[in-house]
Parts: structure tokens; C-alpha cells; sequence
């Protein structure tokens, strides 16, 4: 199952990319703020080119911050797997959808990747909260179209 | 043929079951959580996954080094002449200090009326460098340079040379990651050094914060008290420097007092922590080996019910 055109090679480097900003060593209040960058690139290619890595990509971009966070395996994997399957659902119609109608969804699919993380940290153990994680999915969403831009440019438009 | 509702050609081609997809993934994560959760197999699995994440939080962390490498060569002369002095003035005191420590040890073992002499209590000791730090709310971990390759073991004590910093949670094969004493999850069995008062102290995500939550409002507890590890949770052994008290409140409405430490050790004064392995032959080792490794991590809501008996150390000063 191959297509041929995808842009694979500039979604693994994007992802990469993105796994780099993750890992970046901040100050905390910075880190605070630091959004999810690896979930708006699994979001983006989602809904810009499904076909290019579609859920296995969101599984690997999971589990590579399940590793890197060191939290329990496929916590990550799982919420971002579901926030890019919903993404992949309605993507047609996203594509179709202004910047600003974009972000809105892109607020509440980060929301709901925090919820996940944030539901199984409880049932794992792990019941250590803060309200401040509720903060990078505003900033993620307000960012959306810089992030949509800038991708936008390392791919043919189709 | 019909011409309507063929799929000969379309615009976006065949789609692929993505409901599927997302079923089969989700599964398998619910089973990677599982497993990981219990234990076992998935800890290698882990281990190697990290080995490979790991070059890339090197090459993250690498301009931070690089600007630390380049400020260090181009430290000027009179400012290492400074510090050199300073560093020997420090190692002369340090060295008088040791002086009487021989004779004290000595004199120790004649008390306890033992004939051998008392080993040394520190075995062995490896110089690690933090290459990552991760001090959120939600985490207070650092990543080291040091792994199963050199011996690092599953909750091994990491000090300071200021006192107790954490232990290690996971190893990876050339790396390690240490939860902090700091970290919210992370609790640590002390004795106060004054008037021996054990308790637990928590981790509260701040990195110059700890918490005591379990301390009666009437114990003897004040500001300014020096804390030191008890040995009871099974990974330090009794007496290493922890915390300073830094405020003691009692609300007479409430059973417990709100007990806040210092740790002191500092993440941020230094790049280098040390791994210890600590001889199980001395007095003052850890109390439980069965224990290792979980005791730290769960709060024991009632210390008092805690065994105490098995501490042969008593309270200094």
C-alpha cells in the first residue's frame, strides 16, 4: 500500500522536528507554555495528507514521547492516535474551513489529548495534577496557523 | 457499463479503513500500558527504545553544552586562580575535618562493641552528568549520562556532594533517568537530626520545596531542623543530610502541622551528580533490601506505624 507523491521523507523530518522542539530544555515557565508541537504536526499531516502515514505515524509519534517523557508505554500513543483519527475522519471538511475554524478544532483536539493523558496518568497511578497543563492547548491552538503555514510550504499543494 | 457510482477512478482514491486502523493501534496500546504497568519484559524493551531516543536529547542538549564548553575554555586567568585558591582553601578544612572522622569511626565500632572495624560505609561512588533536566510540576527528573553500561542499577541513591538528590528510575544502556526527591511522586523516609522524629518527606514539584504532610501538630519539629534520611525506606542508609526545615506552621484546627524543608541539594548548582553504592555490612545501611526500590515511592500515610525497630542507629546529637 503505497502511494506514490506522498511527502513521507518531509513528514519524518517534520516529525522529527518536532520531537526536537519536545525535548528542548526550557525554563519552567516556558515549559509551561511549550505546546504539544509533536500532535500539531501529527495533526496537521492528518488532515493535509491522511494517506502519507495516516494512525501509524500518530502511534509512532506517541510512543516516541511515551519513551522520551518516560511515562507509561502507549499513554501518549494512545491519546494521539485518537486525536489523529478524529482528525482523519473529518479532514475533507477541515481542509475547507477557515484558519480561525481550524484552530477551534485543533483547541479541542488538544484538549482532549491532555484529557486522555491526563485520565490515564490517574488510573496508572500517576495522580499528580496541575491546572497548568490546561494552558499549552490554548497556546498550541493559537499557533495552529503558523504551524499549518510553515508545513503548509515543505509540501506540493494537492 | 454504468457510468454513475463506478470507482474506476476517483479524486482522492480508495480510502483505507481508518476506523479499522485506529481500533487495532488503540489495542495495542491499551496492551503496551498493561504490561508496562505490570512490569517484566516491556522494561527491556523500554530500555533499548531508550538507548535510541538518547542520541537524540544529546544533539537537543548540545547547544546548552556547547556554550557551557565554550565559556569554560575561555574563563580568564585570574578568575581560575580564584577559584583554585578558594577549592584549596576548602579541601584544607575539609581534610581537618577528616582528621577526627578516622578516630571517630574508630571509636564507634568499640562502642557497639564491635571487634572488626566498622567498613566504609561508601563503596563505591560514579561521576554522572545531567544531560537533560525536566523540573515541571508534574516531573522533576533528570536525564544522566551513565547507564547499565557502567553499572548503574534500578533505584540507585544519586547524591550530591550536598546531600541526597534521588534515585534512579529507569536505566537505559548508556543513560538514566532519576527522579528527584523533589518530584511529586517521590517520597523519602527522614529522621529529624535534633530530636530523631521520623516522618516522610514528599515531593511537592517545586525544586526548592519539600513537604512533610504526616507530622502531629505536638511533635518536635522546628525551623532551622536538620533533616537526614532514616534508612528505613531501603535505598539510603541512616544519616545523609536531605532538607533544612524552612517553615514549620501549626493550625490548631487541624490534626497535622504544615511542615516545609529545603532540600539541600541543588539540580541547578551543578552539572555533576554522583551514583553511591553503599555497603550493606555498615550499621548505618539501609534498613529493608526486600523493600528497595518500591518503599521510596509510596507514601506511608501513618510513619509511626513503621517499623523502627530494624535501625540500629540512634538519633545523633
Amino acid at each position: 500500500m503505497s502511494w506514490p507523491g506522498e511527502p513521507r521523507k518531509m513528514l519524518a523530518l517534520t516529525m522529527l522536528l518536532a520531537l526536537g522542539v519536545q525535548l528542548l530544555p526550557l525554563p519552567i515557565w516556558l515549559s509551561i507554555m511549550r505546546p504539544a508541537f509533536m500532535v500539531l504536526v501529527v495533526l496537521y499531516w492528518c488532515i493535509a495528507a491522511p494517506r502519507a502515514g495516516g494512525i501509524l505515524v500518530a502511534f509512532v509519534a506517541g510512543l516516541a514521547l511515551d519513551v522520551t517523557k518516560g511515562a507509561v508505554l502507549g499513554q501518549h500513543a494512545l491519546s494521539v492516535c485518537m486525536v489523529a483519527y478524529i482528525a482523519i475522519t473529518f479532514h475533507q471538511r477541515l481542509r475547507n474551513q477557515t484558519m480561525l475554524q481550524q484552530s477551534l478544532f485543533i483547541f479541542a483536539m488538544l484538549a482532549l489529548y491532555e484529557v486522555v493523558v491526563w485520565s490515564i496518568d490517574g488510573w496508572t497511578g500517576h495522580a499528580v495534577n496541575s491546572p497548568w497543563r490546561w494552558v499549552h492547548p490554548m497556546i498550541g491552538a493559537a499557533l495552529w496557523p503558523i504551524v499549518a503555514l510553515a508545513l503548509g510550504r515543505t509540501h506540493a499543494a494537492r | 457499463m454504468a457510468k454513475f457510482g463506478t470507482n474506476t477512478r476517483s479524486l482522492t482514491g480508495r480510502s483505507p479503513a481508518y476506523g479499522f486502523r485506529f481500533f487495532v493501534y488503540s489495542v495495542v496500546c491499551v496492551a503496551l500500558m498493561f504490561y508496562d504497568q505490570r512490569g517484566g519484559w516491556l522494561e527491556t524493551v523500554r530500555s533499548g527504545l531508550s538507548a535510541v531516543a538518547y542520541p537524540l536529547q544529546l544533539a537537543v542538549n548540545s547547544p546548552s553544552a556547547a556554550w557551557r564548553w565554550t565559556r569554560g575554555n575561555f574563563t580568564d586567568r585570574a578568575q581560575l586562580t580564584a577559584e583554585n585558591a578558594a577549592l584549596a582553601a576548602e579541601l584544607r578544612e575539609l581534610k581537618l575535618k577528616a582528621l577526627r572522622f578516622a578516630a571517630l569511626e574508630r571509636e564507634n565500632a568499640q562502642l557497639r562493641g564491635l571487634r572488626r572495624a566498622i567498613p566504609p560505609l561508601i563503596e563505591k561512588t560514579l561521576i554522572g552528568e545531567v544531560v537533560s533536566v525536566e523540573l515541571s510540576v508534574l516531573r522533576q527528573r533528570l536525564l544522566i549520562n551513565r547507564g547499565a553500561a557502567n553499572g548503574v542499577v534500578k533505584a540507585q541513591p544519586v547524591m550530591t556532594a550536598d546531600g541526597v538528590l534521588g534515585q534512579v528510575l529507569r536505566v537505559g544502556p548508556w543513560s538514566s533517568e532519576i527522579i528527584l526527591i523533589t518530584d511529586a511522586e517521590h517520597a523519602l523516609p527522614v529522621e529529624v537530626a535534633r530530636s530523631g522524629l521520623r516522618t516522610i518527606a514528599v515531593g511537592v514539584g517545586e525544586a526548592d520545596r519539600l513537604s512533610l504532610p504526616y507530622v502531629p501538630l505536638n511533635s518536635d519539629i522546628r525551623e532551622g531542623d536538620q533533616l537526614v534520611t532514616s534508612g528505613l525506606g531501603g535505598v539510603f542508609p541512616h544519616g545523609l543530610p536531605v532538607a533544612s526545615i524552612a517553615s514549620a506552621k501549626r493550625d490548631p484546627s487541624q490534626s497535622l502541622a504544615q511542615i516545609f524543608a529545603t532540600p539541600t541539594a541543588r539540580v541547578d548548582r551543578d552539572r555533576h551528580v554522583l551514583f553511591v553504592w553503599f555497603s550493606p555490612a555498615h550499621p548505618a545501611a539501609a534498613a529493608d533490601e526486600q523493600t528497595a526500590g518500591s518503599a521510596a515511592f509510596q507514601p506511608t500515610p501513618t510513619p509511626s506505624a513503621a517499623p523502627m525497630a530494624s535501625d540500629p542507629t540512634e538519633p545523633q546529637e
